[in-house]
């Protein structure tokens, strides 16, 4: 019998940000478009967004954040994910992230980040498109 | 209300009009919708007459303003007599840059002031915690200790001004820090005046800022009510909100039943403690957000006004008519501030805040055009006030105590959002009450399938949001320079901090702490020792530590 | 698809209890992929040493909080554990939230701590034969006690007995039917039976109602299934709960787990052979051109599944096993 892969996915609040509506509804679109997804509730430390994404073997991790400690905080989920050999990992994120920090979190790997406003379905097929195909 | 007869032809000419006249223009343009609603979900008809509102007596359900049951309003002169407070939220970086923004505002007008904390403030961990690192500043002012608010307060006469505070978990340690400075400055207590938000109910199913669980986070709230009863006379202790359930994704019926379950809540609890419900019923204030339905909102502050005035009446026995005044202040809605073509904002803005005051409020905030983006900048603030000013002063509207009433489609929705709510609030009684509806995820199931609900609208483009889902631009333009907070705040929050551990009596820190946890092990009001805490200059986050050990942390119940 | 080096490399870590591992382990098997079975067969003869606990009971029974507590009083005594928790795949959508792991984010960072989570997927029968496999993995890779929280519905909560040693029903009072609560089999393949939340009213009568029930239902043999108050919010009952455990080990190293055991391996040849003989008919069947005509006719209403059935099986099956690709 052919199964369809499953799409894992951590929907991740890093950091002390506390407006979770939009990981919420994030987290329920992936769900309703077939995926598993593990939506990790607030305050998550870099270290324990990455645990999760290594035991649960993910393919996806999304970052919400509005409260501007993406400077920070980003780059050491990144620098985690590359020291425990997860760089296949599709990593995008979304929240309150100015147009001009952009670039540079696209350097380190983030791989797209989404303002507020976007449709859920864009984001399901961004994640359908980019998740690593063979893991 | 009126008089049958013409009630009944009025019926029959109504029927007579949707059978011919109506029909010719259905015909031209079939109407836009098949079926029309509030934001809430109460159907709208296509024209409301004296028919919708024949059972509404006047005397029973609107009266006059500043008589029971204050539906018109709480003052009987309103705004003829005092505008609005104008009171903007504001915070980021150092405290000095926020008294900066303060003396700004208050130049340019503003009558309140409104704090707005950063991260770690409202989480209880000090500037150079490691959980802090790159949030400090960042979405509000950063106060670790009684040497951050002076410099915070720095030329600002507390009797001069009222202070409101954005803070929950740690709300004793900030009020006591403004009662420091008081102190300091020689004002006598009973003339401070302000508002701590301290509402903790809310935490637990909107905000998400609870540091400890609902039992002892209602303890604090109750010490704080009890301490301004008997200290702090010109003090409101708390600010029910809805404003943060709205936000959060719920509809205007849920932020009103909500709200005042959590309302009902604080009240049972000061009376628990042993205090008579007309000795401290005057001083709980509330908060809502003004949201897009510009109907629903006016009549949601009515019902609110109406509905609390009732409570206290009927539920709680109060006798003073000043127990049964909901004072409010309103926000409008963050969360229908777009960041494409941020503009618009300041129309959406214009006339949220236009409900806000057609809806009686005591004091406003109204949002930047940036802050779908960032933390406002100076020019954006401005325009912000300049909103609230250009309502007051040009407007027309402040002329006449509640403009709208008598409009059948307002007090035909103002009745039904009364109705509404109380079937939620019974809902709320018979799971037990607030807290038990909080274990069980009640508010959030329901918060979370009401936003979910909202977002579906707008993809399927039920919901038109302007700039967003349609009418939008491939090249879009942002009028001013958006804010950044950059990371040397923390360095200096820093610095100052170690400094201040250095230099303070870290013997008279040690006792009063130990002093603190033995008061949070029973039940002595803890106001007085956190006042002593804070002069001794212990920060912020050793006090909470010492309550977090106390009564533990709360983890969240996620429910998504 | 991972080479031979790299299938001698997976398994080499999980037997050094290397995450990364253990993570891509269950994942080859959770999918089926086909160097599963060759891993599974590697690592089979390496089980046996953990003590593998089943937590079963209805949702709302707070068993990942009480898994949380569990564990954290296992790893002040030393222990490594391993937690499957398994959830729930919507039938309608296909997609599923693994809520489990995020009740226990105490144990997120300890580096002797292994939390998968695993949806359902929809496996007809209750617990996947992937949980099992799962389980097995983190025992092969080391952890002295392997826990399994089902999903708390169905034919899970039975399934269960078959891959745990030691099977812990939990319940919590005012869940609404307290004892209509526990579905029917749940009573008979508890070890031991947890009331949960003791803190709220009613949890008294909770545990004094099951013991009432015990009495009734279960048969009599070597061991009588205890009930324990616990509450995951103050701690109390559990290292109560872990001495039951402990006695519990101890009982069925009489002989009864070699029994149960004896019973559970035939079982499971059996569910194999079932699997192997199923997919290998069917890839016989499918090849054949009657399957293309037959499926045609039922669409067409010409026939029905189950007459279908009959005409391909008048010409005997020839077992194939397709190759792997």
């Amino acid at each position: 019998m052919s199964k369809e892969r499953k799409i894992r996915v951590v929907i991740a609040k890093p950091g002390l940000d506390s407006h979770d509506r939009g990981a919420k509804i994030v987290a329920r679109a992936l769900r309703d478009a077939g995926m598993e997804v593990i939506y990790t509730g607030l305050r998550q430390t870099p270290e324990q967004i990455v645990e999760t994404a290594l035991q649960e073997d993910v393919d996806v991790v999304g970052l919400s954040i509005l409260s501007g400690a993406h400077t920070t905080l980003f780059p050491k989920i990144m620098e985690l994910l590359k020291k425990k050999k997860l760089t296949d990992i599709l990593v995008f994120a979304g929240g309150i992230i100015p147009e001009e920090d952009v670039p540079a979190l696209k350097k380190i790997g983030i791989k797209e980040v989404f303002g507020p406003g976007t449709p859920t379905s864009t984001l399901v097929e961004f994640v359908r498109k980019n998740a690593p195909k063979k893991r | 209300m009126f008089d049958q007869r013409k009630l009944a032809d009025i019926k029959n000419q109504m029927r007579r009009w949707e059978k011919t006249t109506v029909p010719n223009w259905v015909n031209r343009h079939s109407e836009r919708k098949k079926e029309f609603s509030t934001v809430s979900g109460i159907p709208v008809k296509r024209l409301y007459t004296p028919e919708d509102v024949k059972d509404l007596d006047y005397m029973d359900h609107l009266g006059f303003p500043g008589e029971y049951p204050f539906t018109r309003g709480l003052h009987a002169t309103m705004y003829r007599g005092r505008l609005w407070t104008m009171r903007q939220f504001s915070g980021f970086g150092t405290a000095e840059q926020t008294n900066k923004r303060f003396k700004y505002l208050l130049k340019e007008g503003e009558t309140g002031l409104s704090i707005a904390f950063d991260y770690p403030t409202i989480t209880g961990y000090d500037s150079d915690h490691s959980v802090s690192r790159g949030e400090v500043g960042q979405c509000g002012v950063a106060v670790s200790s009684l040497q951050d608010m002076e410099t915070l307060f720095d030329g600002i006469p507390l009797d001069k001004v009222t202070t409101s505070m954005t803070i929950n978990g740690p709300a004793a340690m900030l009020l006591a820090m403004y009662v420091a400075i008081g102190d300091k400055q020689g004002v006598p207590r009973e003339k401070l005046g302000g508002t701590t938000q301290n509402d903790m109910l809310k935490e637990f199913f909107a905000q998400k800022l609870a540091i400890f669980p609902p039992t002892p986070s209602v303890r604090l709230v109750t010490d704080i009510i009890e301490y301004c009863a008997k200290h702090l006379p010109q003090w409101n202790p708390v600010s029910i909100s809805g404003y943060h359930i709205r936000e959060a994704g719920s509809n205007a019926l849920q932020e009103l039943a909500f709200t005042l379950a959590d309302g009902i809540a604080y009240v049972e609890s000061t009376l628990e403690r042993g205090l008579k419900v007309d000795d401290f019923a005057h001083r709980l204030s509330f908060f809502f957000a003004s949201h897009n339905d510009f109907f629903e909102e006016i009549a949601k502050f009515r019902a609110a006004r109406h509905l609390w005035a009732k409570i206290m009446k009927e539920r709680f026995k109060a006798k003073k008519p000043r127990s049964m005044w909901m004072r409010m202040h309103v926000q409008t809605s963050g969360c229908t501030l777009t960041a494409q073509q941020p503009v618009n904002n300041v129309i959406r803005v214009a006339f949220q805040a236009l409900a806000a005051v057609l809806g009686g409020t005591q004091s406003l905030h109204t949002n930047s055009l940036d802050e779908g983006l960032a933390t406002p900048c100076e020019d954006a603030v401005r325009i912000a006030l300049r909103t609230q000013q250009i309502i007051a002063h040009e407007g027309g509207v402040v002329e006449t105590v509640d403009p709208l009433a008598g409009s059948y489609y307002l007090e035909y929705l103002t009745k039904e959002m009364e109705e509404r709510a109380m079937k939620y609030i019974d809902r709320m009684d018979s799971l037990g009450g607030v807290i038990p509806a909080i274990e069980k995820g009640f508010f959030q199931r329901e918060i979370a399938d009401a936003a979910y609900k909202y977002q579906k609208e707008i993809e399927r483009r039920e919901r038109t949001i302007v700039g967003v889902n349609d009418y939008t631009v491939d090249e879009d333009w942002v009028p001013v320079e958006l804010l950044r907070v950059h990371p040397e705040v923390e360095e200096a929050q820093t610095a100052r901090l170690q400094k201040l551990r250095r230099t303070r009596d870290n013997k008279k820190v040690k006792a009063l702490l130990d002093k603190l946890h033995d008061e949070a092990d029973g039940d002595t009001n803890l106001m007085p020792t956190i006042i002593e805490a804070v002069k001794s200059y212990a920060t912020l986050g050793e006090i909470t530590d010492v309550l977090r050990t106390v009564f533990g942390e709360y983890r969240e119940l996620i429910i998504v | 698809m991972p080479s031979s080096t790299q299938i001698k490399e997976l398994v080499q870590g999980v037997l050094r209890g290397d995450k990364r591992s253990i993570a891509r382990t269950i994942s080859i098997i959770e999918n089926n992929q086909p160097e599963a079975q060759k891993l599974m067969a590697t690592f089979y003869p390496k089980t046996g040493k953990a003590q593998v606990i089943g937590i079963t009971g209805p949702p709302g029974a707070g068993k990942s909080t009480l898994i949380e507590k569990l564990v954290k009083e296992l790893r002040n005594r030393g222990k490594t554990v391993g937690v499957v928790a398994v959830d729930p795949t919507s039938p309608f959508t296909g997609g599923a939230f693994l809520g489990d792991r995020v009740r226990m984010q105490d144990l997120s960072t300890d580096p002797g701590v292994y939390i998968r989570s695993m949806a359902t997927r929809n496996n007809p029968g209750g617990l996947a034969k992937a949980t099992k496999d799962a389980s097995r993995v983190l025992d092969a890779s080391g952890k002295d006690v392997v826990i399994i929280e089902t999903v708390g519905a169905g034919q899970s909560e039975v399934e269960v007995v078959k891959v745990a040693h030691t099977v812990i029903v939990t319940l919590a009072p005012g869940l609404g039917d307290d004892i209509q609560a526990i579905k029917a089999g749940q009573m008979e393949i508890g070890d031991i039976f947890v009331v949960n939340k003791a803190d709220r009213e009613n949890a008294n009568k909770a545990v004094s109602d099951i013991e009432a029930m015990l009495e009734l239902t279960t048969e009599k043999t070597g061991w009588k299934p205890p009930v324990v108050k616990t509450s995951a919010f103050t701690g109390e009952g559990i290292a109560q709960l872990l001495e039951l455990i402990d006695q519990h080990r101890t009982y069925l190293k009489t002989g009864v787990l070699d029994e149960r055991r004896k019973e559970r391996v035939e079982n499971e040849l059996i569910e194999a052979l079932k699997e192997k003989i199923a997919e290998s008919i069917l890839n016989d069947f499918k090849d054949r051109g009657e399957w293309k005509r037959l499926t045609q006719k039922i669409l067409k209403r010409k026939t029905d599944p189950y007459t279908a059935a009959d005409e391909l099986l008048a010409k005997p099956p020839k077992p194939k096993t397709k190759k792997k690709t």
